[in-house]
């Protein structure tokens, strides 16, 4: 049985599109509402044991416009799943699947970190590489990659420190 | 012992007899540079065989690398400085005893270099004042130890005994550019005007 197949015959019942990308890898796509469900039948049924990554693409302008791309590796079959699912911009969130794979907890912060998708019932939802208190989403299309910004922490910090020291004159700047 | 001789017109300034107080600090601090090893990312590698016995750093009395910063003297910021970092980084400056002194080494310290990004430090000028840029990316041992030697070179001419009785001088900041212009001069004749932040307590550290 191949692997698409394995694929399809887990997830019966559970509406689903299957894609045919250009590397040839077997992917699908789902609806946001149903990722928990689809990927516990992927886990238990087909045997995907291990979750590779948990990332989105930001398709702006276009809507829906971000994608929650999910990887998935079968250690006893040897073989991986990729599936999709589409947001909206507005507000994006999906429901999180940490409690079928708890090692996606980082995959999902970074994720919220990048693109501010809001990951429900994830319990420890902050960001993972950008400092916390942070404005912005740096991997989404619209924000300039030079950054808006970027010291505003560090000198928001640092004059929190000058004000709290007798050493310093206040003309310092 | 090199000359004893003070340089020209330094002895109407402060007198003989400073000035040979001056030389042999100078002496003594050019001479046993403790270098902070802030090794951030690539260039941190570099830094590493530059301290290592192949191109070795203690000829030039600056191998004894201390992870302490209470220790050091040198802080020679090797590496990508994040924002994120960039806060660990002033603190660690900060806990530094005077007098101290900043290399930048490799241009993403310098200016960023390639990584011309929200999130990393567009050259640690922006946080720190720098004495001495080595560009590159990263620059050979042999640069890194040219910039210490130039640093000997600028140490001697510093008048540490004249600081003693001035008070300190600050780093020139540009709010503007939010760079800092110069290093602490730690005594050195400047010419021209410009800002000079105010002594936070006369003749001791900064920080
Ligand atoms: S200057 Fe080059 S070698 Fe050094 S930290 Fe930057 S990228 Fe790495």
């Amino acid at each position: 049985m191949s692997t698409l197949e394995r694929v399809v015959e887990a997830l019966a019942g559970i509406s689903h599109t299957v894609q045919k990308p250009r590397d040839g890898a077997v992917a699908i796509e789902i609806e946001a509402s149903v990722v928990p469900q689809a990927l516990a039948a992927l886990r238990d049924r087909a045997g995907f044991d291990t979750n590779v990554f948990v990332t989105a693409i930001d398709r702006y302008p276009a809507e829906p416009r971000f994608t929650v791309c999910y990887s998935f590796l079968s250690t006893a079959h040897n073989d991986r799943v990729r599936v999709q699912a589409r947001i909206p911009g507005e507000k994006p969130h999906i429901a999180t699947i940490t409690h079928l794979w708890p090692g996606t907890a980082y995959s999902e912060r970074e994720c919220y970190d990048m693109f501010g998708i809001v990951f429900d019932g994830h319990t420890g939802l902050k960001r993972l590489l950008m400092p916390q208190g942070y404005d912005h989403h740096p991997l989404r299309k619209d924000f300039p990659h030079q950054g808006i910004e970027p010291d505003r922490l560090y000198r928001e910090w640092d004059q929190r420190r000058r004000d709290r020291s007798p050493l310093r004159s206040e003309s310092e700047a | 012992m090199g000359s004893l001789k003070p340089a020209d017109g330094h002895a109407s300034e402060t007198g003989f007899f400073v000035t040979q107080v001056d030389w042999v600090v100078n002496w003594g601090r050019k001479n046993s540079l403790w270098p902070m090893p802030l090794g951030l990312s690539c260039c941190g590698i570099e830094l590493m065989a530059m301290i290592g016995p192949k191109f070795d750093i203690a000829r030039f009395g600056a191998e004894a690398a201390r992870f302490s910063p209470r220790q050091c003297d040198l802080m020679v910021v090797a590496g990508t400085l994040t924002w994120k970092m960039a806060e660990a980084a002033r603190l660690i400056y900060d806990q530094m005893p005077d007098p101290k002194w900043v290399i930048a080494m490799g241009v993403c310290s310098s200016s960023g270099g390639m990584y011309d990004s929200y999130s990393v430090v567009q050259g640690v000028d922006m946080i720190l004042p720098v004495d001495l840029y080595v560009p590159g990316c990263p620059p050979r041992p042999d640069a890194v130890i040219d910039a210490i030697l130039k640093l000997q070179k600028k140490i001697e001419r510093e008048k540490p005994f004249q600081l003693l009785l001035d008070g300190d001088v600050v780093g020139e900041y540009d709010s503007g550019t939010k760079r800092f212009l110069r290093a602490p001069n730690h005594g050195v004749p400047t010419t021209g005007s410009h800002e000079v932040l105010p002594p936070t307590k006369p003749g001791r550290g900064r920080s």
